[in-house]
């Protein structure tokens, strides 16, 4: 099933050059990251701010949102599609409510990318929340006491305290977030198989496509090489953050 | 942890009447906001569940039936006989069960040798392992892929790994690329390091050898640690989809989330039957996490990923 191998140069590299799909997928890798990063980061840290304040059932909270987290990508995949069926679903019946005609979502080029980034969201907000979570138990208790004898409001607190003692977790959330947006799969093998008309093709989906099913090896690992260079400066912060964050504990 | 709980809100005084009745509303407004997303949280895996239950004829009626009277189990049936959901149950259990003890054994052992023996070019080894931990799992899957294939004298392949299809469509092939983890390694040997040398000294003297060491003091000891690695390491086994989407050919070697994929490709989905395969491969990893919440807490704000 694996062709046999011989030397071919940069060869795989000049192809991917001029392989159009390649581009779109680098196109559509990015524009799922921008399109979730942003929500899943804001969200997860409304949320943390909440369900860390005296509130009653917060624990019920945390474990709610946090749910989709241990939750297999392709089971929940699998839902949503079954949420996004367009003569079943129900989406479909929620916006009827409101008078909305039904939606194609995954089976229309211009809304199946926008239905998987809303499915990334919802599954990927606890997560955020849970690291934010951390990040403010870890903020001194004296500053906020501090500020509230200087006379400072609530939002003051938050836009002078919260906010800037929580710059080092929202770096780390935000280069793991891109790290893992770069890498999706699951959701776009389970729900659309990189289409309609290749519009939710991605670079991950490019490289299974071409190493496993035209077992064209070589090239999917000159590809592979390609994400790898995207993602290594990344990486490397990513793994400063981890092992110094630690030890600093 | 005591004073980490305190929020921002209980620290404020008490307030002018304005400001009160302002918070009171503020607090209504937000919660309701809080019980919509909760419920948003909630919905699919719900609709997933009494989708899975409801008979044939409901699931396909507009507007859908939200209550029904006829739960049934036949989907449940079908998916275990003729959709072979049994098959694929069992082999994640073992895949993902098989990952967790082995990476447990390979990976305490390493961090106790990186973490309290002396030897040659131990701090290199420990930063080539660590350095592991930097790659996308992703970049490493054709290299992966291929050693797999030409694993030697399996598979039918000759002492050089050709000739045949090695390790793929196999338990090893399944299990032993996932074995361990570099940050495994690093979290744990942090851990280790943190434990206090009198204990090994004072067993040392009464002639307690290096394994028993090991064995009897520094693994009881290290509980909250091992449960984190070995949750995450169950976790992301049952959820991985891609490996096994990779290496396995024949329907008797699925994993429970290649089960599930395959109804993709049927001219009409069988929902019903779909989504009760789905919660059965749902229903392990969220009882695990709902069982043990306090470790996974533990283990994300340790590692920050998806298990």
């Amino acid at each position: 099933m694996v062709l046999p191998s011989h030397w071919v140069g940069i060869a795989n590299y000049q192809r991917m050059a001029g392989d159009t799909l390649f581009w779109k997928s680098l196109k559509n890798s990015a524009y799922f990251t921008i399109g979730s990063i942003p929500f899943g980061i804001s969200i997860g840290l409304l949320l943390a701010i909440v369900v860390n304040s005296a509130l009653k059932g917060r624990n019920f909270f945390r474990v709610v949102f946090y749910l989709p987290g241990v939750t297999s990508t392709i089971a929940l995949s699998m839902v949503w599609l079954w949420l996004f069926d367009p003569h079943f679903g129900l989406l479909n019946a929620f916006l009827h409510v409101f008078g909305i005609p039904p939606q194609a979502w995954l089976q229309s080029t211009s809304q199946a990318m926008p239905s998987i980034i809303l499915m990334s969201i919802w599954e990927g907000v606890g997560g955020g929340m849970i690291i934010y979570l951390a990040g403010l138990q870890g903020i001194p208790v004296h500053l906020y006491e501090a500020a509230t004898v200087d006379g400072a409001t609530s939002w003051q607190s938050f836009r002078f305290i919260t906010l800037p003692s929580l710059q080092p977790v929202t770096l780390y959330v935000l280069v793991t977030s891109i790290i893992g947006s770069f890498q999706i799969f699951g959701p776009i093998y389970a729900m659309t198989d990189g289409g309609p008309a290749f519009a939710t093709t991605t670079i991950v989906h490019q490289i299974y496509i071409n190493g496993f099913r035209y077992f064209n090896m070589g090239y999917a690992a000159a590809q592979s090489w390609v994400l790898f260079v995207l993602l290594l400066g990344l990486s490397i912060v990513n793994l400063r953050l981890q092992v110094f964050g630690f030890m600093a504990e | 942890m005591a004073t980490a709980s305190v929020g921002v809100r209980s620290v404020r005084r008490p307030r002018p009447l304005g400001r009160r009745i302002r918070s009171l509303v503020l607090g209504i407004i937000g919660y309701t906001v809080l019980l919509a997303g909760a419920l948003s949280m909630l919905v699919p895996f719900i609709w997933m569940f009494f989708t899975s239950f409801k008979p044939r004829d409901e699931i396909f009626r507009m507007p859908p039936v939200v209550w029904t009277t006829h739960y049934t189990l036949q989907h449940y049936i079908i998916a275990l006989t003729r959709g072979h959901f049994d098959t694929y149950f069992k082999n994640s259990f073992i895949v993902s069960g098989s990952t967790c003890l082995l990476t447990l054994a390979v990976v305490c052992m390493a961090a106790y040798a990186f973490a309290r023996l002396r030897w040659r070019g131990r701090d290199i080894t420990f930063l080539i392992v660590l350095g592991t931990a930097m790659l996308p799992g992703l970049i490493a899957l054709i290299p992966t892929f291929l050693i797999v294939k030409g694993t030697p004298f399996a598979g039918g392949n000759d002492m050089f790994g050709r000739g045949g299809t090695g390790w793929l469509d196999s338990y090893p092939g399944l299990i032993l690329p996932s074995v361990g983890g570099g940050f495994n390694v690093f979290l744990v040997r942090q851990f280790f390091s943190t434990l206090p040398r009198e204990l090994e000294d004072a067993a040392r003297v009464d002639g307690c050898g290096e394994f028993s060491i090991f064995r009897q003091i520094i693994l009881p000891l290290s509980k909250p640690v091992i449960a984190v690695v070995a949750l995450f390491t169950f976790q992301g086994s049952w959820n991985d989809f891609l490996w096994p989407l990779v290496i396995v050919q024949s329907d008797r070697m699925r994993t429970i989330q290649l089960g599930l994929t395959l109804f993709r490709s049927q001219h009409s989905v069988d929902w019903g039957v779909l989504m009760a395969g789905t919660a059965l491969a749902t229903v392990p990893t969220v009882a695990l996490f709902l069982a043990m919440q306090r470790y996974f807490v533990q283990g994300i704000a340790l590692t920050g990923i998806k298990g």
